[in-house]
């Protein structure tokens, strides 16, 4: 899922489809490019361990310029909240900067940037993570920090009732100001039934509301062990001295064991399932989700060679200028829509979706949106896809995993989000072997056998005019389900 | 501590990024400049590290050049450049839309345009394997050169333009911002907005006019970051130019008409806009400054304690901090070739918005009065000064950087004086730019949210 509430501003967030590949052998194979050569970035060697508690460290020398990122992952998110508790996950990372005893609120921030950093934090349904980018030579003032607030993190009820309040505008301002996000809102909540999917990131507004200090502190001592947590840390850095520091700032924390997770289990759903969402909005809007697998990272499985197949097939559909959506739905005189899109979840710690979505032309239906995005998929599963589609979107990528190195902060995220799903490192190397072995074939057979009815749930945005003199409304619709 | 680093390693950085980084107070960044025959000018960092090239076009062709009653020609223009090229010799047939994104995709390369206010903005970022990168530069000068506009592309474009206006303007973000756009700028090009009428009167006819104008190669300021030495990089751009020549070479480059510049408030503006959202809007500011102001750098580093600076600036700290009113507080200035605004911004329930209004209106005009603390000071430059390697730390950040001064005629030793720059400003340089500055008895607030909360 990809969806996620950070603590400051808007930070663009990618989706987690984190692909690092070893560029230069797949970029001869599939450009064709006789002059490629090593490039001056060999594959820098990334170096995990295992610290004495338990906790994880991964290091990625990154020597382009003196600086370096930081970065600490929790194996825990909001798909790790009860019913009644929704928000809890994202709420502490927010009280995570309300100060420890040896650290005042404010101060952990005030440090951060008295050393030239920036920083901020992360909540997704599979994790929380937090982060600095700082000049490399403050590693070490950042690690003590931020393991000073992973294990000391202690505030007031008073803070607390401030903080939640920044929260819930957040809320207003990312949600229920925006009736796309309360559509998606609304539809999670009718895709899944046991899942803990089915609850929004940032939390109902009435469990906030109810939602105590104690709550949250309660979540933080059953989550935040060294063994569900990872540190990673990318750039100008030597890996035995992060090392080093990681043992001594990290690796001492008392262990404790972490908690068991129920599996809370999507049962399987018999039948489609639809939901109209009305919201004052000029545009409708159409949400196709079809129930398919999560890599499972294992070999010679059916259901993995499935979700990657399923991949390729969203970048078939989607992936560049001029791609089959695009190309049918909103090109020519007859056009449906002004906007479409697919993508595929492909991993994550619950279950996973493959989205077709669609904006309807003037003039255009939901409905006939909904029909034609099927029609493309079903267009797949009749005629197959040609050789040159699948090259053009396996160049595509190849090409992106160069781009790819410019960004420390992606490098670092990428190997935060592969830990969290229990990848180890090199999980790159192996996902590029078994995407590079996805045939059209494939691509037909995943379009034929996962797109029918009874996995599906589809939602239409219905637009409502809108009434700028009345009261507001006392609860936005997508509460109600 | 790993502080103390040998010097192996840091002549290690210093290749590898081909930039020059010992510490931040003696960096040196390698800019080098030229100018072609053609008038053209070359800004160059290299950077081998990485097998990949960024190029960044800018011309003088922004929204603020737009006539009046074609306000978005310059965005849409950069829009339709992605919509199809015109057939060049004869094993060149024009390439519609969909050939152009099969081209690039099979290249793993983009190229893409883009207007602001004062820039109209061509990007290229490629591989650099020479057959591939030929390939993407010889595709990219095709598309720079003639770009197709097609007429019934643009139709259809703009239905959708117009469509997602309409959507646009039901959200409380889009009419707070408009209410405050207009206030500030009056008539001027940085408050034209595009509209329904607007783009019903943009004809493709339009496009072509302008881009026969204003994209040439005398006019350009052209950035170059990436794998590739002097050499090649003189040799690419004469490439990607080589098929962008003037009907009439003697005028081509002729000075372009002056515009007029930001009119001051001379009273303050009140503007309440009732909207049934969640959350009220509130915006308060005025016109700011130009980005060659000489005050430039007490006004960066005075925005950064007053509401720039993450979540340790004095809006931040008082508004959501202390008082837990908004998720997001901030105050910005937006120099450019004319005085773009000076804004603070947040969203907050209904019921609390006349609270959060009065903090903000406290917080700035003690700002403007008192200047900051020796401490505030002290905290943004260590902030400023110690995270300046986290400005130019990649490709991207570079080309930003270094595109930048080329736009703004700054020194080439810009970046390599930025950190003294800023150490100099003092606590009075600060208090008298702002009082110079911001009028806060003549500002605009826009409050947009419930009639009645």
């Amino acid at each position: 899922m990809s969806q996620h509430s950070m603590k400051r501003y808007a930070l663009a967030i990618l989706p987690l489809r984190c692909f690092f590949w070893p560029i230069i052998t797949v970029l001869v194979l599939l450009l064709g490019s006789a002059q490629a050569q090593t490039p001056a970035v060999s594959a820098a060697q990334t170096r995990q361990f295992t610290l004495a508690n338990g906790m994880t460290l991964i290091v990625k020398p990154d020597r382009r310029a003196p600086t370096a990122v930081h970065m600490l992952w929790v194996r825990v998110g909001s798909m790790d909240e009860v019913d009644g508790s929704s928000g809890v996950a994202h709420v502490l990372e927010h009280m995570m900067f309300k100060g420890t005893p040896s650290v005042p609120a404010g101060e952990f921030s005030r440090r951060v940037a008295a050393l030239g950093g920036r920083e901020n934090a992360f909540t997704s349904h599979d994790y929380t993570g937090y982060y600095q980018q700082i000049p490399a030579q403050r590693l070490e003032d950042v690690m003590r920090l931020e393991s000073d607030r992973f294990a000391n993190s202690q505030w007031s009820d008073e803070e607390f009732r401030k903080e939640l309040e920044v929260v819930k505008e957040e809320r207003r301002m990312r949600t229920e100001d925006n009736p796309i996000a309360l559509m998606h809102e609304a539809l999670n909540a009718a895709v899944f039934v046991a899942s803990p999917y089915r609850r929004p990131i940032v939390g109902w507004m009435s469990d906030l509301d109810a939602l105590t200090a104690q709550d949250a502190r309660a979540f933080y001592q059953r989550w935040y062990v060294p063994a569900n947590a990872a540190v990673v840390v990318a750039g100008d850095v030597d890996v035995e001295q992060v090392r080093a520091l990681a043992e001594k700032y990290y690796g001492t924390l008392p262990s404790r064991a972490v908690p068991q997770r129920k599996p809370r289990l999507e049962p399987r759903q018999y039948g489609l399932k639809r939901i109209e969402f009305k919201a004052p909005a000029e545009q409708a809007n159409v949400v196709l989700a079809f129930k398919v697998p999560s890599l499972q990272w294992q070999e010679d499985s059916a259901s993995d060679a499935d979700a990657l197949a399923l991949t390729v097939l969203s970048a078939l559909l989607d992936g560049y200028q001029g791609a089959r959506l695009e190309r049918a739905l909103t090109q020519g005189p007859d056009r449906v829509a002004d906007s479409a899109g697919a993508d595929n979840g492909l991993w994550g710690r619950g279950p996973q979706l493959f989205m077709l979505t669609g904006v309807p032309a003037t003039g255009k239906t939901a409905a006939q949106v909904e029909r034609a995005l099927r029609e493309q998929v079903q267009r797949i599963a009749r005629e197959g896809v040609t050789e040159a589609e699948l090259a053009r979107v396996k160049t595509q990528w190849v090409a992106s995993e160069i781009y790819k190195l410019d960004s420390l902060f992606n490098q670092a995220r990428e190997l935060g989000t592969q830990w969290v799903q229990g990848l180890p490192v090199d999980a790159d190397a192996k996902l590029i072997v078994r995407l590079r072995a996805v045939t059209a074939q494939q691509v037909k057979s995943v379009a034929e056998r996962y797109f029918g009815d009874d996995q599906l749930t589809v939602a239409h945005l219905l637009p409502q005019p809108l009434d700028n003199q009345r009261k507001p409304r006392p609860a936005p619709a997508g509460m109600r389900h | 501590m790993i502080a103390i680093k040998n010097i192996s390693v840091r002549a290690f950085s210093i290749w590898a990024a081909g930039i020059f980084l010992v510490n931040s107070a003696l960096a040196a960044i390698p800019i080098e400049h030229w100018t072609q025959a053609s008038g053209l000018q070359i800004y160059l960092v290299q950077g081998q590290a990485i097998p990949m090239v960024d190029v960044q076009l800018d011309f003088d062709a922004g929204s603020r050049r737009d006539p009046n009653d074609k306000a978005g020609l310059a965005s849409v223009s950069a829009d339709m450049v992605s919509k199809g090229v015109r057939a060049g010799s004869a094993d060149e047939p024009a390439l519609d839309e969909n050939a152009l994104g099969e081209a690039w995709a099979g290249l793993g390369a983009r190229f893409g345009a883009h207007a602001s206010t004062d820039r109209l903005s061509f990007s290229l970022r490629s591989l650099t394997y020479p057959d591939l990168l030929s390939r993407a530069v010889a595709l990219a000068a095709r598309q720079l050169a003639a770009p197709a506009f097609p007429k019934d592309i643009w139709l259809r474009e703009r239905d959708s333009l117009i469509a997602s206006i309409k959507e646009a303007n039901t959200r409380p973000a889009t009419l707070a911002g408009r209410a405050f756009s207009q206030a500030v700028y009056g008539k001027h090009p940085y408050g034209f907005e595009m509209t329904e009428a607007s783009l019903m009167r943009i004809d493709a006819s339009d496009m072509q006019a302008m881009y026969r104008e204003l994209i040439l190669p005398c006019r350009a300021k052209v950035t170059v970051v990436g794998a590739v030495d002097r050499a090649q990089a003189d040799a690419l751009v004469q490439q990607l130019f080589a098929r962008l020549t003037s009907d009439n070479p003697a005028r081509a480059c002729a000075a372009l008409p002056a515009l007029p510049e930001v009119q001051p408030l001379d009273k303050p503006a009140d503007v309440r806009v009732a909207f049934n959202s969640a959350q009220s809007h509130i915006l308060i500011g005025q016109p700011g400054y130009k980005r060659d102001d000489p005050d430039h750098f007490a006004l960066m580093v005075g925005n950064y304690i007053l509401g720039g600076g993450g979540f340790v600036s004095r809006l931040t700290t008082e508004v959501r901090e202390k008082r837990g009113l908004s998720y997001s507080v901030y105050s910005a200035f937006e120099p450019g070739l004319h005085a773009g605004a000076f804004t603070i911004g947040l969203e907050t329930r209904p019921d609390q918005a006349e609270q959060a209004l009065k903090v903000s209106r406290d917080v700035l005009s003690d700002f403007v009065t008192n200047g900051p603390t020796p401490e505030e000071l002290k905290a943004a430059k260590n902030n400023l000064i110690g995270g300046f390697a986290l400005l130019i730390d990649s490709n991207r950040k570079l080309l930003g950087n270094v595109a930048n001064i080329a736009w703004n005629k700054l020194p080439l030793n810009y970046l390599d004086t930025w950190t003294q720059q800023v150490e100099s400003v003092t606590v009075a340089d600060i208090q008298a730019a702002f009082a110079r500055k911001l009028q806060p008895g003549k500002m605009v607030t826009v409050v947009l949210g419930p009639a009645k909360p």
